[in-house]
């Protein structure tokens, strides 16, 4: 006895094929289905569609018969499942291509062409929960920064205000294109990974968003920009691989720069400084949180790699030996910012903020490179070559 | 065994992207074989003919002009392999639901649409079909033409979409139209599905056929089909080649599917026995 499935006056013109495909689901080939119905073109229309689907359709009956042929079945017959849902894998197959991890996955098209695809060059277990942070953290410019309360500030500490946003700026675009970079030769199996970088870009947009405004906010253009500062940048944009990328991003620049961004915040003149370094600042603190992790992760897997994040430092720091290091504008805009005033007391304090700032830098980038796994005296030694440009 | 050349018509632009997939896939199991393409149906059929292509991939019209001229020349042309999908068509005289019509004798003296000269599915067959109930087609019935595709024996769509087109915006009484494109065009919507009623359909034919001409090596193109026959829809290098040609898996070519459009074209006239090109206009 063949399955039967009605479809009353449904017509295959008007989605009767789901029903019977439903009930061919059931089947299989060489198993027969009978169809009723009361449309006037069903026997036509079935034989149209069953044609076009590898099935073949008796029409001597009462009612069409089909007889299921084996094209779905062989369709999906070299199939493989795009990982577990709830494992990573090891390795992503590049012919998962941007399936969901875990589905299941038609042989054949063209397999994806990224250059990361194995986890432990990728992977931080802290990823799924610094994305689920990140997306609960997003702010909007608009409201999250009262734009009305900046106050006019005597012209030269505008100035130095100018001169720090329009280096932020620049740091901020060096952020943006290094993670978006990563994410593009990323494979999406490593699902967490991809989300955490795509809201760390979105950060960074809305870095280089509140930054400009608050440079714009009284001035017609933005301060200077020197040779030195964008040379230090542009390297970080040559490194290829992953982790080198993520090691001199975030573990070195954007945890130098975290440190900034406190500093500014602490000494801004006026509220709308002290939020957007603020806001930006708590952002940072994830991006450097996945760096160290990541870096972290793959110094677990492969000791041996700590020797290669050593010889990054030190070819960064080769590359930028003959360049100026931070610009002369941007320092003196950030002691003018500490002093506060043009006493030449206040001038001394403010000096001596920025000297410790540079220290809390260096201790904090100490810190980290142990945590990754260096003994101290090389820690020391390789935060000492980190950029006089901060990032 | 030499290399096999395949001719096909490039009726579409994927034509290109279909027979490089053959090439390839063929290739890659040994089997020398290269294609060239053609226009229209007509200079392919006398071209496999000469004997400067090996294989030709045939419309149903074409194979029937193919034979009649192998015949005449006292050669032969087989028939080697079709798609599934080639098998068992029907085309459909179709009116508006709420027409008075309810036999295809009411059709005397109204306008019929059908596609292109040349598309046995959507014009000779049909047209076959309103002789058999003694309609003469241009004098008992108006015949309204769209030529959409000339020389591509109806592989263009366009002419049965205007067809079809021409019924829904009452510029003729009936539309000649194959089950699987009513059926398309109910679900695309240029047919509202419920706005029109079968009033005939023909007797099952079959389509295209891949025809070995007299200078092809036997050897060669027996070889050629076999590897056809052999394409799985399971392997994943062939499924997208399969999909684009629009089958599920090739059959042994068969000639039993022609006989209504052999009666077909002597009716009309459309070609004399030898395969000799007779009727009217066929320029693209
Ligand atoms: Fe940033
Ligand atoms: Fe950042």
């Amino acid at each position: 006895m063949p399955v039967t499935v009605d479809l009353e006056t449904l017509g295959l013109d008007t989605g009767g094929h789901l029903l019977v495909q439903r009930a061919l689901a059931g089947l299989r080939p060489g198993g027969r289905l009978r169809v009723r119905g009361s449309h006037p073109q069903l026997a036509l229309h079935l034989g149209a569609w069953c044609r076009a689907r590898g099935h073949r359709v008796e029409l001597a009956g009462d009612a069409p018969l089909i007889v299921k042929g084996a094209a779905d079945e062989l369709r999906w017959a070299g199939a493989e499942r795009a990982g577990l849902p709830g494992q990573v894998s090891g390795r992503a197959d590049p012919r998962w291509g941007l399936a969901a991890r875990g589905a299941l996955v038609e042989a054949g098209g063209p397999p994806l062409d990224v250059a990361w695809a194995e986890r432990d060059l990728v992977w931080a277990e802290v990823a799924p929960r610094l994305y689920a942070r990140a997306a609960a953290a997003q702010w909007d410019p608009a409201t999250a920064v009262d734009w009305s309360a900046a106050g006019d500030l005597p012209d030269d500490v505008e100035d130095a205000v100018v001169q720090v946003m329009t280096y932020l700026v620049e740091n901020e675009h060096a952020a943006l294109i290094v993670p978006a970079r990563m994410l593009a030769n990323l494979h999406p199996h490593f699902r967490e990974v991809m989300q955490l970088l795509a809201a760390q870009v979105a950060d960074e947009a809305r870095h280089v968003e509140v930054f400009t405004r608050r440079a714009l906010l009284r001035r017609d253009a933005p301060g200077v920009s020197g040779a030195g500062g964008r040379a230090s940048l542009r390297t970080l944009l040559d490194e290829t691989d992953f982790t080198l990328a993520s090691f001199l991003l975030s573990v070195l620049g954007e945890g130098s720069f975290v440190d900034l961004l406190k500093f500014l915040d602490r000494h801004a003149p006026d509220p709308v400084t002290a939020a957007v370094t603020r806001l930006a600042a708590r952002d940072e603190a994830r991006h450097v949180a996945f760096g160290v992790a990541h870096t972290a992760h793959v110094v677990r897997a492969d000791p041996a790699f700590l020797s290669r994040l050593r010889t990054a430092v030190e070819r960064r720091h080769e590359a930028l030996r003959d360049t100026a290091g931070l610009n002369r504008e941007v320092s003196d805009s950030l002691v003018v910012l500490a002093a506060g005033s043009w006493e030449p007391a206040a001038i001394r304090r403010g000096w001596d903020a920025v000297r410790r700032l540079r220290s809390e830098m260096d201790e904090g980038r100490r810190r980290r490179l142990a945590h990754i796994g260096f003994p101290d005296d090389e820690a020391a030694e390789l935060s000492a070559l980190h950029t006089r440009n901060f990032m | 065994m030499n290399a096999l050349l395949l001719g096909a018509v490039a009726y579409d632009p994927k034509v290109v992207t279909i027979w490089e997939g053959f090439r390839r896939w063929l290739g890659g199991r040994g089997f020398e074989f290269d294609f060239v393409l053609y226009s229209g149906y007509e200079r392919q059929v006398e071209d496999l003919l000469a004997g400067r292509v090996d294989v030709a991939w045939n419309s149903p019209l074409a194979w029937v002009r193919a034979r009649r001229l192998a015949a005449a020349a006292g050669v032969e042309v087989r028939a080697v392999a079709m798609r599934d999908t080639d098998r068992d068509l029907t085309t459909a005289v179709v009116v508006r639901s709420d027409a008075p019509l309810t036999s295809p004798a009411d059709l005397r003296g109204r306008t019929v649409a059908v596609g292109a000269a040349d598309s046995p599915q959507a014009t000779l067959l049909p047209l076959s079909l309103l002789r058999s109930a003694g309609l003469e087609p241009g004098s008992d019935v108006k015949v309204r033409r769209h030529d959409v595709g000339v020389g591509l024996h109806g592989d263009h769509i366009g002419g049965e979409r205007e067809a079809a087109i021409a019924l829904r915006d009452g510029l003729a009484d009936a539309a000649c139209v194959t089950d699987a494109n009513l059926l398309l065009f109910g679900r695309e919507g240029t047919l509202v599905p419920g706005s029109t009623r079968v009033l005939a359909q023909t007797a099952p034919y079959d389509h295209c056929v891949m025809a070995a001409g007299p200078g092809a090596d036997r050897a060669s193109a027996e070889r050629f089909a076999e590897l056809l026959l052999g394409m799985s829809y399971a392997d994943p290098e062939a499924r997208p080649l399969l999909d684009l040609e629009g089958l599920t898996r090739w059959l042994p070519g068969r000639t039993s599917g022609y006989a209504a459009l052999e009666a077909a074209v002597d009716e009309s006239g459309f070609y004399d026995r030898e395969g000799g090109v007779r009727a009217g206009d066929r320029r693209p």
